[in-house]
């Protein structure tokens, strides 16, 4: 029967301390410093994997918000568009927004991304990023650092379709499909580029963030795409003329049903639009999430309420222009306003909206066919005047003083002045918008004449157009 | 034989038809029409623009009956499509001269 010679204590725990002492008093001091860069290599990797993670949460939001911003053109604006015309002319009118998914596209990979972000003069880009040139997986930190760049240039083109898709509402039911091409074509270049470049572009003459001469908030749009669709919706309308047997003859909207849709799907697509403004799954995604949905829910509720004082009955289609009015409206507002400040903003865009479509139109008589002006002008003005109002740094402070301090951003912020800066950034796009539509149409008339010929009109787009038909009910 | 051309509401047509199959009549064509006589229209407004919508949807309902049987048939028809509020509809009554069952060449009565 032997003894242990070695006493092994039984704790494990006591084995190790013992071991590691040991140890300790073997390591030479070298050893240490390895330790110490070990430690920052590990610090530097887990950076790095932090890193890739905000830029794939950051990038799996930017291309789904693509996505939601491409869905308001096609089927949301097409099928919010294509019921309130005439049956004859359903094709005709969700053609002329689905064309511009694809037209709009080329143009924009060939020189439309970079005459709006590349860098040369305050108000257009230079050809730098031309043919899609160093638009890649590397991210471009003038604009969004945490995602490629080549998702910041599909997200901005999905802007750059939907825009002149608005315009479209004007002219429905009555524009020739080959001078609606060359309008929209000529307007992305001479309207819509330049006013991105300036509000968004790095230089830009508007852009509040980038040095801009004239400091003005648009978050999402209101300038760029709903004054510059609307005002230039408004040219098109009093150039093109009224429709034949406006307004003494029945235009009733050919099946509320699919405008309800379409509506729907343009109140999902815009978070989409305004909180992937952010350009980052950020809190301010978050904020600009929930201002743009208090900002349609109010103004549904405005312009139904206004409604049914002033007819007597609340009606569908006032529902669903309420809540596209209140989505314009907040949409320059959107990143910048509390959520009490968006549901004023929206039920102002209500009540104002249904002003401009019941009052304003039937009293100056022009034919606004679907009410692009009414709705996108007048609340595109609106809601960039009121982001004036009720832009604060609590919500957003990208603006900072030399002390690194958020600088006051609206009048709520007892910053008056705002709304003067605002207020010159509207008349900017009001300008742009009109002198631009005007001398392109003036073009288009002259190359291809604008409107169908009465025969053309009374038999519909549809057949005269496009050779086919919205419903067959035989057979 | 008469020929009976009802005008009547369109969700009386379901009452209509039972009534008449019930006396055996089950040669009937029907359609969607739209029209109006005492009744007056209603209003609709989309965005701010009014329409009085004044033609109003009916169906038109008619059969021909041997000549025996229109009163009856006419009682029915009437009492089944009545709710008695002006937009009931009318009926008229015709005389036909001759009905051919395409098929077979059958004549007059024998051919309703």
């Amino acid at each position: 029967m032997g003894k242990t010679l070695c006493r092994v204590p039984k704790d494990p725990m006591k084995i190790l301390k013992r071991l590691s002492v040991l140890a300790l008093l073997a390591l030479p001091a070298s050893l240490f410093a390895q330790a110490g860069m070990e430690v920052q290599t590990r610090i530097s990797s887990l950076e790095s994997a932090v890193k890739s993670a905000q830029s794939a949460g950051d990038n799996a939001w930017m291309l789904m918000s693509a996505a939601l911003v491409l869905m308001m053109t096609g089927p949301g604006l097409a099928l919010f568009y294509g019921g309130l015309v005439r049956r004859k002319n359903v094709l005709g009118t969700m053609m002329q927004s689905f064309i511009l998914m694809a037209v709009v596209t080329v143009i924009w990979a060939v020189v439309g991304y970079s005459l709006a972000f590349g860098e040369w003069s305050p108000v257009l880009g230079d050809l730098r990023y031309a043919f899609l040139n160093h638009v890649g997986a590397a991210p471009n930190p003038d604009y969004a650092p945490t995602i490629p760049q080549q998702t910041f240039m599909i997200y901005q083109l999905m802007f750059a379709i939907i825009t002149p898709a608005l315009i479209s509402g004007a002219f429905a039911e009555r524009m020739k499909f080959s001078a609606m091409l060359l309008f929209t074509v000529l307007w992305s270049l001479i309207v819509y580029f330049p006013m991105a470049h300036m509000v968004w572009g790095k230089g830009g003459l508007l852009n509040a963030f980038s040095g801009g001469r004239i400091p003005c908030f648009d978050f999402a749009g209101g300038t760029v795409v709903h004054i510059t669709s609307g005002v230039s919706a408004l040219v098109c309308a009093l150039y093109l003329g009224r429709r034949l047997g406006y307004p003494d003859l029945p235009m009733k909207p050919h099946s509320l049903v699919i405008s309800f849709i379409g509506a729907c799907l343009l109140w999902v697509g815009w978070f989409g639009f305004n909180a992937g403004s952010a350009l980052a799954a950020s809190p301010l995604a978050t904020s600009a999430f929930v201002a743009t949905h208090f900002g349609a829910a109010a103004a549904a509720l405005g312009w139904v309420l206004v409604e049914w004082l002033v007819n007597g009955r609340p009606s569908m289609l006032g529902g669903i222009s309420g809540c596209v009015a209140g989505l314009v409206a907040i949409t320059p507002a959107s990143g910048f306003v509390q959520p009490f400040s968006a549901l004023a903003i929206g039920f102002c865009a209500g009540i104002v909206c249904f002003g401009m479509v019941t009052v304003v139109k039937k009293r100056l008589g022009y034919d606004d066919s679907l009410d692009a002006f009414g709705v996108h002008g007048a609340g595109g003005t609106l809601g960039a005047l009121l982001t004036g109002v009720f832009a604060t740094s609590a919500v957003n402070d990208g603006l900072k003083d030399a002390a690194g301090r958020p600088l006051p951003l609206g009048l709520v912020d007892g910053h008056a002045g705002q709304i003067l800066n605002q207020a010159v950034g509207c008349a900017i796009a009001w300008g742009l918008a009109i002198v631009g539509s005007l001398v392109i149409l003036k073009i288009c008339d002259m190359v291809v004449g604008l409107r169908v010929s009465k025969e053309q009109e009374t038999e519909g787009l549809d057949v005269a157009m496009h050779g086919e038909e919205g419903y067959i009910f035989e057979g | 034989m008469k020929k009976i051309e009802a005008i009547i509401q369109p969700f009386k047509l379901e009452e209509v038809k039972e009534t008449l199959k019930a006396l055996g009549i089950d040669g009937m064509t029907i359609s969607d029409v739209r029209g109006h006589g005492r009744q007056k229209g209603h209003r609709e407004v989309y965005r701010g623009q009014e329409y009085n919508v004044d033609l109003l949807p009916k169906v038109k309902l008619e059969l021909v009956v041997p000549s025996g049987r229109y009163e009856e048939v006419l009682r029915a028809l009437a009492s089944a499509a009545r709710t008695g509020k002006i937009g009931d509809g009318k009926i008229f009554v015709y005389d036909v001269a001759e009905a051919i069952r395409i098929r077979n060449d059958d004549r007059g009565e024998s051919a309703l």
